[in-house]
């Protein structure tokens, strides 16, 4: 959408000449949004400088920059952010595979479906959280203890999505595969895979988010190596703003970790229509 | 009828009781440590909730969940609406938003516990905390997708606004509002017990990780089967609640699908 036709709210082009429906430059949205974060940052330099919040517990956003950029240059921190990526990315690819694979399983078979359903629906809700004490009774501290939980959250996010993708598949497609005489594998290529696809790259999405999020609270609370456990002993310590620089690449992995998932999910499904009405 | 209905309680019990079947069987004469008999958990499970702990550890845990979590709902939803509703409001925080919705909630724990120690205000704090970003974010765009005939027909009845508020805006967010405030609930739940087990002194996460620590194995399992159960109890009332506060959504849901 180019800037002439933001002001419609139906998204159609404006019918008034465009000198007059340019919005002026601090109306855009970009510079809203540029204006919002200088803002956010300026407040959380200026308040604690000036005493409205203890800067022995809020420092001045200058101090957590200056602590970030301490933190870039040490070795340590790249290979607490390894470990926290490394972490992640086996356990949600772990959760992503199983989930789809025992989904499409279930999901393609009403016996299967019917007899897991109730299982699944009290297994989904229970806290992966839970699992902590036994993970850290089993494996201490090591990778293996986050690991567990970590599949165990995104697990159910991939399959619960994925077995309501197998369910919305038009009965008259998989019936007319089937009087093609189609194989059982070429209709879960043909017709399962992509009428699920949709909801897989929601699972995906969603399961990404939450892996990062149990990867965090493992390292956190168990003391698997990584940024949350650095962040735990950061504020033990009492350095306060390398505590909050960690926080900011925390969030910020999060925040890009999104980016990048919304942005496979529009390219895998690009020729969906919900995404294609978007483009134009 | 009645066999039908018998059929359907048989699909739905019969797993669960070979899975629990199965763990009994295996564990029975188990002599690991890590993994004891399945008889020794349960029996050791009312000794060791209701003899003093309901009242000492449950409880508060749960009144800590329930106040941060509605302070959340309330909050994100009011502020959702005040930042869905304008539009300047909404480009200029969005990138804030997005960012702080990002951060990990866990990590705020050692945060929050600058401000407000171990005790009830720094557990209820991150629980509100962690749970008012999908509520919050979740209403904005409810608000901000609202029917524009809807709005427009209340503009030009003169709708005063706190009516269009309650009338229009409100429930036709509200669909969008209930799926956030279901994320909220189970980032709820994780953050009610690790603030506990990060640091505490009662509470069911404290218990549980000290039953660990102590190596009281089958009373820690006890732990892990109750947060389980919380867990499966927690959201069967909400879906409750929802299918109230919902009923007319999904009723026209169905019947868009029936039709």
């Amino acid at each position: 959408m180019s800037a002439v036709t933001v002001d419609t709210p139906d998204g159609t082009p404006s019918a008034r000449p465009p000198s007059r429906a340019r919005p002026s430059w601090w109306a855009t949205p970009w510079c809203r949004a540029l204006i919002g974060l200088g803002g956010f940052m300026l407040l959380l330099d200026v308040l604690p400088r000036l005493g409205v919040v203890d800067r022995q517990f809020v420092p001045p956003f200058g101090d957590m920059a200056a602590a970030l950029g301490e933190l870039a240059s040490t070795q340590d921190f790249w290979y607490s952010l390894g470990d926290t990526l490394r972490g992640w990315g086996i356990g949600f690819a772990v959760a992503m595979v199983a989930g789809v694979v025992v989904g499409v399983l279930i999901g393609s078979v009403p016996v299967l479906r019917e007899i897991t359903a109730s299982t699944i629906e009290f297994l989904r809700p229970i806290p992966s959280v839970a699992l902590i004490p036994l993970a850290v009774l089993l494996f201490g501290t090591d990778l293996r203890a986050t690991l567990i939980l970590v599949i165990y959250a995104s697990f159910w996010q991939v399959l619960v999505q994925v077995l309501s993708g197998v369910q919305d598949v038009d009965p008259v497609a998989e019936q007319t595969a089937r009087c093609y005489g189609l194989r059982r594998l070429t209709v879960v290529r043909t017709v399962i895979w992509p009428t699920a696809l949709p909801y897989v790259m929601t699972g995906f999405r969603l399961a990404a988010t939450v892996a990062l999020v149990l990867e965090i609270t493992g390292e956190l609370i168990i003391g698997t190596p990584g940024l949350g456990n650095r962040i735990g002993l950061a504020q033990s310590g009492g350095q306060i703003p390398t505590m909050y620089a960690l926080v900011i690449v925390a969030g910020l992995l999060g925040a890009g970790m999104n980016a990048v998932a919304r942005a496979a999910q529009a390219r895998m499904l690009r020729w969906h229509p919900s995404i294609r009405r978007e483009l134009t | 009828m009645i066999r039908v209905v018998a059929r359907r309680v048989l699909v739905a019990v019969a797993l669960p009781i070979i899975l629990v079947g199965i763990w009994w069987s295996v564990t029975q004469s188990s002599t690991d440590v890590f993994w004891p008999p399945l008889s020794k958990i349960l029996s050791s499970f009312a000794p060791t909730w209701f003899e003093g702990r309901l009242t000492s550890d449950v409880v508060p845990s749960l009144v800590r969940l329930a106040v941060g979590y509605g302070i959340a709902v309330i909050g994100g939803i009011a502020a959702g609406t005040a930042i869905g509703s304008f539009r300047m409001l909404r480009e200029i925080l969005e990138p804030i938003l997005e960012f702080l919705r990002a951060v990990p909630p866990p990590v705020l724990i050692p945060v929050i516990m600058l401000f407000a120690g171990i005790g009830n205000t720094m557990k209820i704090a991150v629980i509100a905390f962690g749970c008012a970003w999908p509520v919050l974010l979740n209403t904005v765009e409810g608000v901000r997708s609202v029917d524009e005939v809807l709005r427009d027909t209340g503009r030009i009845y003169r709708l005063r606004r706190r009516t269009g508020l309650a009338k229009i805006v409100l429930p036709a967010a509200a669909p969008q509002i209930v799926a956030g405030a279901r994320q909220a609930l189970s980032i709820g739940i994780i953050l009610m017990v690790i603030s506990e087990m990060f640091a505490a002194t009662n509470g069911l996460g404290f218990t549980t990780i000290q039953f660990q620590r102590t190596f009281a194995v089958p009373q820690m399992w006890t732990g892990i089967l109750l947060l389980g159960i919380i867990g499966v109890v927690l959201a069967f009332l909400f879906k409750l609640v929802e299918r109230r506060v919902l009923a007319w959504y999904l009723g026209i849901r169905q019947t868009q699908r029936k039709g």
